[in-house]
């Protein structure tokens, strides 16, 4: 098991969050988290992240106890995450943002009199993972005047420059044209088998995304979970998906 | 383009002890002094995004420590009163970046000032170590060993010593540009631009902000030591916070966005101060109208006027 989580809680005041979830994710799988709203979608993304402490419980990453260990040891131990909304350097132009994280991966941050320019190594890394994300004529443009849909992929791409064991993807789909959805996904995808990421979940609402994309799914409901199970499974359990998707709720 | 308007600024910087009167030749001493020091004020504040509000503490250190070794040490070698200087603030920055590192915006300013109010009432309250609101001199330094006690002194600050600060000047650049421009140069950008993106990064955001935080410390160090000998005098004053606010005007005036920026910003400082106090007695009121008129009309500064594309405010970020 690449991530394990075991008993999480997490309570805030005495309103709790998350009531005792535990899950796993192996190396090759593809794992899905959904969820209505409340359900704890987002206190578990950020308690597997290590952005924020359980009150019980651990989260085990390649067998480390990782619990509350912060972003940066975390992406130094080989995961990487993109966020809900789209996180990018504004005024960095697309090679840099994906060079920034190549010299992180290379643990060459603080060379103070290295240079940039001349480091063929970064360089090149950057370059292969701008154009494996489609970003290759931009890369000289800045973040911040990107479209949408790019800004996403640079968010992503620059998660996969640091070549992770283990990608965590808040709704990588959000905010963007259900056109452009099919698009991400595949390059997503694609971009795993390059880099060699081993496994990858994601919090997301779009079902035909989860369903098409996901070899297993987590239901969250009230902050436990209410079912974990391939997605035919999932699909056939009505509770489930009146419950998680809506009454009524058909997927194809 | 710009390397050639470098070298053009070079040469003629250069050739000021020939051409242009003692006067003029004197003023570029403090320009020097504050080019240093500004080009490390800069990487905290345009390439980290974090806005100094107490540097002229470091000015401070450096400052006092040439002149406790050229007064009461009676050492006068400035290659070492330079280094002695730099590890003075490098010392002194360690806990307070630290600390002030913590925070951001308003408040990591704030906490600056304090600790540069903290450094004024010690040089001013301290004194028989200090001198108090005398201060201390800081008589004519040796330089690479040679005391050049044949020349007065006008012709020793307008001669050997103004070659000498030039040298620094020119050496702190080009390091500078160096650090700027290597993979931790970048590292604080991203740090600039968005803290929390840059940690899901693997980038430690407060640990790059206090090597940020000490190399501009070390600059600040050495431009005081080298602002003491022109007056001979070192005095609280150089440690007030209105000297800290000058150290920013300078930076916003050139514009904090791009590499020469803040030394601009320091030649226009200087004569642009040395010009209205010699037209108007209210030369602060002036500047505080200039200062307004930069931020509102060229938030860029002078050098963001020309540049290609105008550097946003870094007060909007987050």
């Amino acid at each position: 098991m690449i991530l394990q989580a075991e008993g999480l809680r997490k309570f805030y005041g005495a309103v709790c969050a998350l009531d005792g979830v535990s899950l796993s994710v192996a190396a090759g799988e593809f794992v899905s988290i959904i969820g209505p709203n409340g359900a704890g979608k987002s206190t578990l993304i950020n308690i597997l992240t290590g952005v924020t402490a359980p009150s019980a419980g651990t989260v085990r990453f390649k067998d480390r106890n990782v619990n509350g260990v912060g972003p940066v040891r975390l992406a130094k131990l080989g995961m990487a995450r993109s966020f809900q909304l789209v996180q990018i350097f504004p005024d960095l132009t697309v090679r840099e943002t994906i060079q920034a994280a190549v010299v992180s991966r290379l643990g060459r941050g603080t060379s103070l009199f290295r240079s940039l320019a001349r480091d063929r190594e970064v360089d090149e890394t950057a370059l292969e993972i701008a154009e494996i994300f489609g970003l290759g004529d931009k890369r000289h443009a800045l973040a911040r005047e990107l479209p949408q849909g790019d800004k996403k992929l640079l968010d992503v791409a620059s998660a996969f420059a640091l070549r992770p064991d283990l990608i965590l993807l808040d709704e990588p789909t959000s905010g963007v044209s259900t056109r452009d959805k099919t698009t991400i996904m595949e390059t997503l995808v694609a971009a795993s088998k390059r880099v060699g990421v081993q496994a990858i979940v994601q919090v997301e609402h779009d079902m035909d995304i989860v369903f098409a994309y996901s070899d297993r799914i987590i239901a969250l409901h009230q902050g436990r979970v209410l079912a974990d199970a391939k997605p035919d499974d999932i699909r056939a359990d009505q509770h489930v998906v009146d419950t998680v998707i809506g009454r009524g709720a058909r997927i194809l | 383009m710009r390397s050639a308007a470098v070298a053009a600024a070079l040469a003629a910087i250069i050739a000021v002890p020939w051409v242009a009167p003692t006067y003029h030749v004197l003023l570029m001493l403090p320009f020097m002094a504050y080019g240093i020091t500004l080009l490390g004020l800069n990487l905290l504040f345009g390439w980290t995004g974090l806005v100094s509000f107490g540097h002229a503490l470091f000015l401070g250190v450096g400052a006092y420590a040439g002149a406790f070794l050229t007064t009461n040490a009676k050492i006068r070698s400035l290659e070492l009163i330079l280094v002695v200087a730099a590890v003075a603030a490098a010392l002194v920055a360690a806990p307070v970046g630290a600390l002030c590192v913590r925070y951001v915006k308003i408040y990591f300013g704030m906490l600056t000032l304090a600790f540069g109010m903290v450094f004024y009432t010690f040089v001013l309250k301290f004194y028989r170590l200090t001198g108090g609101d005398e201060g201390i001199p800081f008589p004519r330094p040796a330089l690479f060993g040679r005391d050049f006690a044949e020349l007065s002194k006008t012709d020793y600050l307008a001669g050997p010593y103004y070659y000498y600060a030039l040298a620094v000047l020119v050496v702190a650049a080009v390091v500078m540009w160096r650090i700027v421009h290597s993979p931790f140069g970048l590292c604080l950008k991203t740090i600039r631009d968005n803290p929390t993106k840059a940690e899901t990064l693997g980038i430690g955001v407060s640990r790059y902000r206090w090597y940020a935080f000490l190399i501009s410390a070390v600059y600040a160090g050495v431009g005081g030591a080298l602002l003491g000998p022109p007056t001979g005098n070192v005095d609280p004053t150089l440690a007030y916070w209105t000297h800290s606010g000058n150290l920013v005007f300078m930076t916003l005036l050139g514009g904090f966005g791009s590499f020469f920026g803040p030394i601009l910003g320091a030649f226009v400082f200087i004569y642009l101060q040395d010009w209205v106090m010699s037209v108007v007695p209210y030369w602060r009121l002036v500047f505080g109208a200039i200062l307004a008129a930069v931020v509102i009309a060229a938030p860029g500064g002078l050098l963001g006027m020309v540049a290609r594309r105008r550097p946003p405010l870094p007060v909007a970020r987050g």
